[in-house]
């Protein structure tokens, strides 16, 4: 979707807020909502590529005024709620209404995390592209999930390398499957992205996947 | 509007994390003791340093850098100081003519499995709006300036692939010891908005 969280050459929002001697988390709450959100994601009731999604459907002006982990919060309020695995009115009590489950032992959710976590597909699927081969990134608006961002949508790269067959987010996080394909790193000059007063040296690398791509 | 802020209206968002909290455990979700475990990870175990000893260990063994270099994921498993936990890694190499550095503009991928949860300012918004357009600018505000005619490789990280920069070997460290060396390697040459510390400079 073309949303707020597609930020990739935007301006305005100022220089980099560079912290020195920075704590891993800056309050407790932020520590106990990133194991809750890893160990929610144990249950396999969601992707990573679905999550994300329910993350860039934040209304913008949510997203832009709420610091990093409290958009965490508000995904996970959301993501549990969609998947029904939590109810509205549970969510609001902070009380469960029916019965417990039996929760996943720590080895269990540590065990299924790193199962999870590669989306390398082990299938022989043909690339439609070779190294060095002239690309052209398909101008498209999906309203749903994609990892294309707008900046690169339109413009011209070069396979720089093959990276073998990885799970497709637009359709997985969708629940519609995988559908297996390449995976590739596309090189972009900087000019053909950002005009002729970028810099003529520097280059821009992107993975894509084949369905984003058609020859140039 | 950037992570600064985190700390002027803590207490709603807390009572409502404790309270999500409470459910999840409540509902079997979710148990606590798995959640201990998760903080400690990333509190205590996981962080820069590992990613620090593979940046040491390629600088002085050549034939483990080009296994780096050609299979991130495995030559790092191999060393047991840390492991990848299945993710799929690219090692980029930076020299006196190419300077890589990552981004993740769309959300905040970042190799955490080898160098722990990302800075505040990797997730910021001027960060992931500002690394690909003008990195030039962005790693100036990092003290790092470099000749136009360096080529900047900019990275942005939209598949499940995790990037580490492999940063130049300082200059004068001949003869250190890995675990000399693996002092310089801050988490941000890493990223690719430093290089490693000059330990003649006094910086390090």
């Amino acid at each position: 979707m073309d949303g707020i969280h597609d930020m990739g050459g935007m301006d305005g929002f100022g220089p980099i807020p560079i912290e020195y001697n920075e704590p891993v988390f800056h309050a407790e709450w932020e520590g106990r909502l990133y194991a809750m959100n890893s160990a929610l994601g144990a249950l396999g009731e969601w992707n990573i590529d679905a999550g994300r999604a329910c993350m860039e459907r934040l209304a913008p002006v949510v997203y832009l005024q709420s610091p990093y982990y409290q958009r965490w919060l508000y995904r996970m309020e959301n993501i549990l709620v969609e998947r029904g695995l939590v109810t509205p009115t549970e969510l609001t009590a902070g009380t469960p209404e029916g019965a417990a489950r039996e929760p996943l032992s720590t080895d269990e959710v540590f065990g299924r995390l790193r199962a999870s976590r590669s989306a390398r597909v082990d299938q022989p699927v043909e690339a439609k592209f070779k190294v060095g081969d002239a690309v052209l990134v398909r101008n498209i608006h999906p309203v749903g999930h994609t990892r294309t961002p707008r900046y690169a949508r339109g413009r011209r790269g070069v396979i720089d390398r093959d990276h073998g067959v990885f799970i497709f987010p637009d359709t997985h996080a969708e629940f519609k499957g995988e559908s297996p394909q390449h995976l590739y790193s596309v090189r972009f000059t900087a000019r053909e992205l950002w005009g002729p007063d970028a810099s003529e040296t520097d280059k821009v690398y992107l993975d894509m996947w084949d369905d984003y791509l058609d020859a140039d | 509007m950037t992570n600064h802020d985190d700390h002027s209206h803590l207490s709603d968002t807390e009572l409502r994390v404790r309270s999500l909290e409470s459910l999840l455990v409540d509902k079997g979700l979710v148990d606590p003791a798995a959640l201990e475990a998760i903080v400690d990870r990333y509190e205590n175990k996981v962080g820069p340093r590992n990613g620090a000893r593979v940046v040491a260990r390629a600088w002085s063994d050549p034939a483990f850098k080009k296994h780096l270099l050609e299979d991130a994921s495995a030559a790092i498993d191999s060393l047991g100081y840390t492991s990848t936990q299945g993710v799929d890694m690219l090692v980029l190499e930076n020299t006196p003519s190419v300077h890589n550095v990552t981004v993740c503009s769309l959300c905040s991928c970042y190799p955490w499995a080898v160098l722990g949860l990302p800075p505040a300012w990797y997730k910021s918004f001027p960060y992931r709006a500002r690394a690909v357009k003008d990195p030039r600018g962005v790693l100036r505000e990092f003290g790092l300036e470099l000749a136009p005619e360096v080529e900047v490789r900019v990275w942005d990280s939209t598949a499940e692939l995790r990037y580490i920069v492999l940063p130049e070997r300082p200059e004068g460290t001949e003869g250190f010891t890995e675990e000399e060396l693996a002092e310089l390697v801050t988490r941000n040459s890493m990223i690719g908005t430093e290089k490693a510390a000059n330990p003649n400079a006094g910086d390090s």
